[in-house]
């Protein structure tokens, strides 16, 4: 559905992004994952037809999205990073103004309003300005503009930046819905987020992808072993000895007085073992737990690591 | 053309929900008032002069006295209201990122700034209305001639139109409503001092800055002259502002 070829953008000197290259199929949820100005955003300008690259192709549906812009523009619909909202109209008015650029004939843009209302659950400030909604609405407006043409893709640059805890489930719950019927691209520099919502992810770094693939072989691919947290009430010299006597531990270091990270073999279950000897020596367990891999490591591991990863 | 229409429903929606399209409007009815008030009143001081001392009821020419000059000035003070209409058509859009939605919308460049113009000039329009409440008046009250107020409307409307062109142009160059502003002034008014410095040149000089004046154009329009030469060149000065607006647009879309 769609394919990128050796896409490359160059704000004069400095280039944002390099030689990137990936397809989405049809129906796909994909994650863009990247640090701040990895080129996360000019990728997707590109995309959404808002700029051209410096070189590359980048087909939508067979269209070109510099020869054929025009066509595909309608197939897309594009929330940027800041939601294009015009501070100064009121929510269902904008969303009209939207559903008439998009093509929505004016007889059927009424209805196409009323529906994006309702998946966006905007109904209670559809009359209200849009300057005076709460971030989270503003939010959703700029999602409920993506959707109003009802487009095959949907791109969505950070749709979850700026929002209370709240507001991103919110947020987030919305796009799992609309997973089902639309092929989504969405980028982020938080890894939860992808996690919950993609089914692949394209890691971008510096302008150029460090991986694509989906987020369980990924991690499991980075992850050389499994690295597990213990926390105890009451620890002596002796408890890092006795942790590291175990089988299968790697390495056991102290964080702080009481709290311990061990890494252990792959698959090793040793779970039981440190029960059974905290409990044996009344150490007073206060937390077991695997240590989730997080973003930051994945960065490190993917760009210290490079060759490794690479397929 | 739908597109376009589209573009400027919505731009007349924000300029009639914004304070700066009911101030601009206020100071423009007034000091055009004032203009026409000084204006008729030393009108009316001067016939009723010449009928004092000629006795006989010679009439003074209502066109040559009141409405020309009325008209000229609001020419100026159009020069000086139209980029504050102007200003915002892309500063603003720029500055509040809403120009990604226009962009990412199946809509030309082309349709964009056309919308953008037709808004303004509707505007601009609006408020020549309300001001026509003085012409109204004497064609109310004297006997002016219809022709020249005709043509003289029609020359102002098209002046507007280079007017509206030009500012869409400085609008279009940065994100910054002010600079906008400031730099749609600055082409209006070296545009306007040409005429001037015609004066000043040698004559084959002079006959080429005087041609690219926008007053000496107004002047025949004024007098109930259309010469397509004028025309020509109001609507050539129109498009040529529409382009190069074009042109920056498209090409900060390279960068």
């Amino acid at each position: 559905m769609i394919e990128v070829e050796q896409l490359s953008k160059s704000y004069g000197p400095r280039e944002a992004i390099r030689n990137l290259s990936f397809q989405i199929e049809k129906g796909e949820v994909v994650g863009f994952l990247g640090p701040n100005g990895a080129g996360k955003s000019t990728t997707m300008n590109i995309l959404s037809c808002i700029m051209p690259a410096s070189s590359g192709s980048v087909k939508i549906c067979g269209f070109d999205v510099f020869e054929q812009s025009l066509e595909t523009r309608k197939l897309i619909g594009y929330l940027p990073e800041t939601p294009p909202l015009y501070s100064d109209m009121v929510a269902s008015d904008y969303l009209t103004f939207a559903a008439r650029l998009r093509n929505v004939p004016s007889r059927n843009a009424r209805s196409a309003v009323e529906q994006v209302i309702e998946k966006c659950s905007l109904k209670d400030v559809s009359n209200r300005v849009i300057g005076r909604l709460s971030k989270g609405y503003q939010q959703r407006v700029g999602i409920a503009q993506a959707l109003i043409h009802d487009p095959d893709i949907l791109i969505l640059d950070e749709p979850t930046i700026g929002l209370d805890p709240i507001q991103i489930i919110e947020i987030r719950k919305l796009i799992q819905d609309l997973a089902s019927s639309h092929t989504i691209i969405l980028s982020s520099h938080i890894l939860p987020e992808i996690t919950q919502i993609c089914k692949r992810v394209i890691i971008i770094s510096e302008g150029e992808i460090v991986a694509v693939d989906s987020l369980e072989s990924l991690t499991t691919r980075l992850r050389n072993g499994e690295r597990l947290i213990l926390k105890v009430r009451r620890s002596d010299g002796e408890t890092i000895e006795k942790l590291r006597a175990l089988d299968q531990t790697n390495a056991v270091v102290e964080q702080e007085t009481g709290q311990f990270t061990i890494d252990c073999e792959p698959n090793a279950n040793i779970q039981d073992a440190i029960a059974k000897l905290a409990l044996d020596n009344n150490w007073g367990i206060v937390e077991l737990k695997p240590a989730s891999m997080t973003l930051e490591d994945i960065f490190l591991k993917l760009t210290l690591e490079e060759n490794e990863v690479k397929p | 053309m739908k597109n376009t229409w589209i573009v400027a429903k919505r731009d007349l929606g924000s300029f009639f929900s914004s304070p700066v399209f009911y101030s601009v409007t206020t100071v423009f009815l007034i000091l055009y008032g004032i203009v026409f008030f000084i204006l008729l009143n030393s009108f009316s001081f001067a016939s009723f002069q010449t009928h004092q001392l000629r006795g006989a009821d010679i009439g003074l020419n209502l066109n040559e006295m009141v409405i020309e000059p009325s008209f000229q000035q609001m020419a100026v003070i159009l020069l000086f209201i139209i980029p504050l209409i102007t200003m915002r058509s892309f500063a603003e859009e720029k500055k509040s990122k809403t120009f990604a939605l226009l962009l990412s919308s199946p809509v030309r460049l082309e349709e964009i700034i056309l919308g953008k113009f037709l808004a303004c000039m509707i505007v601009i329009s609006l408020m020549m209305l309300l001001s026509g409440y003085s012409i109204g008046y004497l064609v109310f009250a004297g006997q002016p001639e219809i022709g020249p107020i005709l043509t003289g409307y029609l020359g102002i409307f098209l002046m507007t139109g280079c007017y509206v062109s030009m500012g869409l142009f400085a609008s279009s160059l940065t994100d910054n409503q002010i600079i906008a502003a400031v730099i749609g002034f600055g082409i209006a008014l070296f545009i306007w001092f040409i005429g001037w410095g015609a004066q000043a040149a040698g004559p084959e000089l002079g006959q080429v800055l005087e041609y690219l004046s926008l007053i000496t154009h107004l002047q025949h329009f004024l007098k109930g002259l259309i010469d397509s030469s004028d025309l020509a060149y109001y609507l050539s000065f129109i498009l040529f502002g529409l382009f190069l607006t074009h042109r920056v647009l498209e090409s900060s879309r390279w960068r």
